[in-house]
């Protein structure tokens, strides 16, 4: 039996509208043995897609099911390219922190700064609406 | 020895007076007593930074040739009130876009308004100005577009019937659904809290009786200078007071006053509060001479002295129902969690503490420095001795 551990990946997967019609991750599920959760997605037919997912496999699958992707002509960014703290739009009010499920969002309490951990973020995008200063985006 | 307004600023003058932050005197005070504290202090500064609603600016945009008295006014696509004198207009900070859809697809973003259009004004940004009018002998014109910038304006200034709350609600929502209010997203069964005050920095809980702060007060508006001029709508001092005299609800509020043109972006920022709307916040910063051990003594306040009311923002507040679910600190509120009927909720602030800190350290840097010198108010605005008590609406006819 495969001994090799399992590893986690979080993508984001930009692909072109003529490959929309191709079901991509019934793919990855069945022909690289791979864990699929989908974070988010948006996928409208005669446009490009996008599909935030978590890849869970052995290490070499995950590499095989990559060079798939790219060979459909999918790009692949990881995860926190696609969310945005804007620093400068930011005014530290803490409206998000009680909205942020992870943490990824957080203050310093004694200076009363918030922060932004990419690392942390699953993308579920409720602290975009929670910002009156539009300090937060997101491209997707 | 009680000092005076004037000999604190013949200090000021002379590069002599002994400034510090709201925060800066709790220490102090602490490690020296009150008595020499009060004799070696001159001021102590105050901040605030948060969506202050009635808030607005007049201007004044020049006569075109041929004239035009404006009747309709909008200021990218923002309507605005016209209906002061010929090109004497007033923008609201919470005024809409003419075409926003609101709440039709709920919850509404409210991307630009009133707020935004005075922000963009002051980042220096062109502004499409569109005017129509029905015409007079003395001024034909019907129509006019144009681009306005603030430079080209005649007169601009900001000009706020109430901000400055002296203390606020605490929201949640007791509802099994999420709610979209002025004090932000609320999540249902308790599911978060927030509250907008800068706690003991904030410059009416660092003078809760109003002995120094009157109509005639100089401040720090928007980042630059303005004025007290009233007693803010909603005034209402007389509400339940600690032992220490701070107001356990929603109290005092003033009107202020200053020259738009020499603000910055950075102190007047468009606010868009999803599903609710509009709105501008505002950074302000009053200094507070200290004349007396008494009036020092109100600058030691500290969070965890200063109590508010949660309030339900689902069913309560919406039906005009004064209920509170119970009290809490501003201790508690700015740590990040509160307990409510057993349940500890997560906490947000709508009011940025680490920005009113920065507005008391300028204010305390441009008074070191001798740029700003204190003004004696002319007139108290009304305390708790007025009875004042706030009206509600009696629908007739």
């Amino acid at each position: 039996m495969d001994q090799t551990p399992i590893q986690k990946r979080r993508i984001v997967l930009t692909f072109p509208k003529e490959t929309v019609n191709q079901p991509i991750t019934y793919h990855l599920v069945k022909d690289y043995d791979l864990m699929i959760n989908i974070l988010r997605a948006k996928v409208s037919p005669e446009e490009e897609g996008k599909l935030v997912i978590e890849l869970s496999g052995r290490a070499r699958d995950i590499k095989k099911a990559i060079t798939y992707l790219k060979d459909l002509g999918v790009s692949i960014q990881p995860l926190a390219q696609d969310i945005k703290w804007l620093e400068d739009r930011c005014t530290h009010c803490t409206a998000c922190i009680s909205i942020c499920p992870s943490g990824a969002l957080s203050v310093d309490r004694k200076e009363m700064f918030v922060s932004f951990d990419s690392e942390k973020c699953i993308l579920c995008t409720l602290c975009i609406p929670a910002c009156p200063f539009k300090a937060i985006e997101i491209l997707l | 020895m009680p000092k005076t307004i004037a000999e604190i600023n013949e200090k000021i003058k002379k590069g002599e007076a002994v400034v510090v932050t709201a925060e800066e005197i709790i220490d102090l005070t602490e490690k020296k007593g009150i008595k020499k504290a009060a004799r070696e202090v001159d001021v102590v500064t105050t901040g605030t930074f948060g969506p202050m609603c009635s808030s607005g600016i007049y201007f004044n945009f020049g006569h075109s040739k041929p004239r035009i008295k404006a009747q309709r006014v909008w200021l990218n696509n923002v309507p605005a009130y016209a209906g002061l004198a010929a090109v004497d207009i007033y923008l609201g900070a919470t005024e809409l876009r003419e075409d926003d859809p609101a709440n039709t697809v709920y919850p509404g973003a409210f991307s630009y308004g009133g707020g935004h259009v005075i922000e963009d004004l002051v980042r220096g940004k062109s502004i499409r100005l569109r005017v129509v009018a029905y015409g007079t002998d003395c001024y034909p014109r019907k129509e006019l577009e144009t681009l306005i910038n603030i430079h080209d304006l005649n007169e601009a200034v900001l000009f706020n019937p109430r901000n400055v709350y002296q203390n606020y609600n605490v929201a949640v929502n007791l509802s099994n659904k999420i709610i979209y209010t002025y004090m932000g997203i609320l999540q249902p069964k308790l599911g978060n809290a927030t509250y907008c005050s800068a706690g003991q920095l904030s410059p009416l809980l660092n003078d809760p009786y109003y002995k120094t702060t009157g109509v005639g007060t100089r401040i720090f508006l928007g980042g630059g200078v303005g004025y007290v001029v009233w007693q803010g709508t909603q005034h209402n001092p007389c509400v339940v007071r600690t032992d220490k005299g701070l107001p356990k609800y929603p109290a005092a509020t003033l009107a202020v006053l200053g020259d738009l043109k020499g603000m910055s972006p950075k102190w007047l920022r468009g606010v868009s509060m999803t599903g609710y709307g509009v709105s501008l916040a505002i950074g302000i910063g009053v200094p507070i001479p200290i004349l007396n051990e008494e009036i020092l003594s109100y600058t030691t306040v500290r969070d965890e002295e200063i109590y508010a009311q949660v309030v339900d923002y689902s069913k309560d507040y919406p039906e005009g129902r004064a209920k509170s679910l119970g009290e809490v600190n501003y201790g508690q509120l700015r740590s990040g969690k509160i307990t409510i009927a057993h349940k500890e909720i997560p906490t947000s602030g709508l009011s940025s503490y680490a920005r009113a800190r920065e507005i008391a350290q300028l204010l305390k840097e441009w008074i070191i420095q001798g740029r700003f010198l204190l003004s004696e108010p002319v007139q108290p605005i009304p305390g708790p001795e007025s009875s004042i008590k706030p009206k509600l609406l009696k629908e007739k006819g």
